[in-house]
């Protein structure tokens, strides 16, 4: 019990510790005592922050809303039917394929941004949109979950009663597997959700219009100006305040469907 | 029909990309350089793209955008040089798209330049004309050693000078030094009051090579074939034995620098000066709130009674990168933003930057008391060092390995396991062997 007090105290002081921050007046941020409220200015802090530079912060928010949102749910989707297509159907090669996807799970992000950028440079494609959004639907570890979570929620008879009644292939992934694939599908979606939401190095090789920014990249560019425009500094912490929200709010509306196992009982 | 064309395109790639681990792009957008660059107007409309990291230089550009129809430039931006614009520009002219002009530090200059990243701006005759309103060190640093060659247009600079708290000096009866030796006497004398005269910061390696700077020495050279590596020249080793010295009789404080500690030093008056350069006006008024009207500018102590010479920390210029196609707009553009006084009053007012031109020096934006420093107009002091700037410093081609290393060295040194003079000695032999790597030849 101790111990859980501690290391729970111990992940919460850095919330804290930006939440009483982003509520101080710049001078209050290195005279005043780091852990609890002076004056409170987080109302003003807000309005400054979201304002400055023709209102570009909440631009940043959109965008990583849109590239963590639609990249997550359309790399769930495909991850998912990859999954299950590699648990549910037999077909020459389809081990050599789950391997290969098994390797890209070993290659970290990082390392394929660069040559990323050469292809898309090759296609006049880099600072779009679409430099950002296309590599962020790619989830191995995605197709790796959903395939062995595939392979023992959805049971074959039930698959094999669906074709009986004469559902198509599609249909049939979509309506039975789906659901029972549920928990899983939810886990690959948040963790999608988190890695392109805190993918900094992608966005930061590929874009260079502020108005495609993420807002990782944004805020990260804000904090390499603070000595020339002093009042970034506040900003900077007032926006990662704000750039927090959207992940506790995913998370704490997908969690529920983490109690998992909704095919349990459907058979038996 | 062309965007989807290139919307497969992109989408059969960034499948494909799964699993490629290398690229398969060999050709390089850079043209063989070496003679310069033709500079012939287009004749027609263009659109030029600039990247900068200076905050709000987009209203800046929006002035020149609005009297120039025919030479639109579109501003990209991202996070400061160091931080990854650089990497991004190398990236960039390595796949063919580099933007037509770029902000690049002095101290980054010659590492574009190895890597022919740069167009000669010489076959330029406006740029060539411009040479008179820039102040003599801040043109002979984009020369890069080449006699005829103009590599970028300066644009700020970071002349050096002592903030120091003329309220502490004056409570305790110090005087304010004037030359180094009288600075490290009033160090003794703050020590005993229980402060610290200044702070030696081991990560900013630049305002240790703008201190080298000053005392007439230079770290690196280039003879238009090879490289000489020198950060033990008598200068530079003078320097290093000097702070060495203060150092380890616990005259000067080690906190590192921009850390809340580093602030808080001169908040609360425990730290009494800083030789920093004219933006660090800017840093102790975000850092050392408390302390407003108490600072004042001197000029920087000297090495010898009544030497006049001042180190430089910092500053940017404008550069255009190889691949573009339009070298007269954009050189016409980096002239506008660098020497109009249109664009450096909008540029010292959006982001305090201190112009490299004789005549932007004097201003009226910089003519003005500064409340913080007791209105005192500091800017004149700066003003004055601008010109006693040696044009003499040259930088080296991997300026980032040098900083590492030498700060690694520092670090050592100030924990007490080698002196500062050894930390520069053990750089100098990473730096000669870095520049190995690479290729790039070195004098021996």
């Amino acid at each position: 019990m101790t111990i859980m007090v501690v290391f729970t105290v111990y992940f919460l002081i850095p919330i804290w510790w930006l939440l009483v921050a982003a509520t101080k007046e710049r001078g209050d941020l290195t005279t005043t005592n780091a852990l609890w409220f002076s004056d409170l200015n987080l109302v003003e802090n807000l309005a400054a922050t979201t304002g400055y530079g023709g209102g570009v912060l909440p631009r940043w928010l959109l965008n990583s809303v849109l590239y963590a949102g639609g990249g997550a749910l359309l790399g769930t989707l495909l991850a998912g039917m990859c999954g299950y297509a590699l648990a549910k159907y037999r077909f020459p090669g389809r081990e050599l394929v789950f391997n290969v996807v098994l390797g890209g799970v070993l290659v970290p992000a990082t390392a394929l941004a660069l040559p990323l950028f050469l292809l898309f440079s090759q296609v006049n494609a880099t600072n779009t949109f679409w430099s950002v959004f296309l590599p962020s639907i790619v989830s191995p570890f995605g197709v790796y979950l959903t395939r062995i979570f595939a392979a023992s929620a959805v049971p074959e008879e039930l698959l094999e009663a669906a074709r009986l009644d004469g559902s198509g292939e599609v249909r049939t992934f979509f309506t039975v597997a789906v659901r029972l694939m549920f928990p899983a599908l939810v886990t690959v979606f948040l963790f999608q959700f988190v890695a392109i939401w805190n993918n900094f190095f992608l966005p930061l090789i590929m874009l260079r219009d502020e108005r495609l920014f993420p807002v990782t990249l944004g805020l990260y560019t804000w904090n390499t100006q603070v000595n020339q425009v002093p009042e970034l500094r506040l900003y900077v912490l007032t926006g990662a305040l704000l750039s927090i929200v959207p992940l506790i709010v995913v998370f704490l509306l997908l969690q529920r469907f983490w109690r998992g196992g909704l095919g349990t009982g459907a058979l038996k | 029909m062309r965007t989807t064309t290139r919307a497969a395109g992109v989408a059969l790639l960034a499948l494909t990309a799964v699993t490629a681990c290398s690229s398969g792009s060999g050709d390089t957008g850079a043209a063989a350089s070496g003679a310069a660059a033709a500079c012939e107007p287009a004749g027609e409309p263009v659109t030029l793209t600039f990247t900068s990291w200076i905050p709000g230089i987009e209203d800046v550009v929006a002035l020149w955008n609005e009297d120039n129809p025919d030479i639109q430039v579109e501003v990209q931006t991202g996070p400061n040089g160091n931080g990854g614009t650089y990497q991004n520009f190398f990236n960039q002219l390595e796949a063919g798209n580099a933007p037509d002009l770029g902000q690049v530090e002095y101290d980054a200059l010659p590492n574009f330049r190895v890597q022919d990243g740069l167009v000669d701006l010489s076959a330029c005759d406006d740029v060539v004309a411009a040479q008179d309103e820039f102040v003599d060190w801040t043109w002979q640093q984009v020369q890069l050693g080449e006699d005829d060659a103009v590599y970028a247009i300066p644009q700020d600079a970071g002349p050096m000078a002592l903030f120091y708290r003329a309220d502490l000096f004056e409570q305790y009866g110090i005087e304010v030094p004037t030359t180094w030796e009288e600075f490290a006497t009033a160090a003794e004398q703050v020590r005993a009051t229980g402060g610290y005269i200044t702070n030696f910061s081991q990560a900013d390696v630049n305002q240790f090579a703008g201190l080298v700077w000053q005392a007439g020495g230079s770290w690196f050279g280039n003879d238009g074939d090879q490289w000489t590596v020198d950060l033990t020249s008598e200068e530079s080793e003078k320097v290093a034995a000097y702070w060495d010295d203060l150092i380890e009789r616990d005259l000067v404080s080690t906190y590192p620098g921009w850390t809340t500690e580093w602030d808080n030093a001169y908040n609360t008056g425990e730290v009494w000066t800083w030789n920093s350069a004219v933006w660090g006006a800017n840093s102790i008024m975000t850092g050392a709130p408390d302390t407003a009207g108490a600072w004042r500018v001197a000029p920087s102590p000297q090495w010898e009674d009544g030497g006049e010479s001042a180190g430089n920390w910092g500053g940017s210029t404008t550069v255009v990168f190889q691949g573009t196609e339009h070298v007269y707009e954009a050189a016409q553009f980096a002239l506008w933003l660098n020497t109009s006084e249109e664009a450096l009053t909008a540029l010292i007012e959006a982001a305090n930057l201190y112009p490299a031109t004789t005549e932007g020096a004097a201003l009226p934006a910089l003519a003005e008391g500064v409340e913080f420093y007791g209105g005192q107009p500091i800017y004149d002091v700066f003003a004055e060092a601008s010109t006693q700037v040696s044009p003499d410093f040259v930088w080296g081609p991997t300026m980032t390995q040098v900083y590492n290393d030498v700060s690694d060295g520092f670090s050592t040194a100030i924990s007490g396991d080698q002196t500062l003079p050894e930390a520069l000695a053990e750089a100098e032999e990473s730096t000669v062997a870095a520049l190995e790597a690479q290729a790039i030849p070195v004098a021996s």
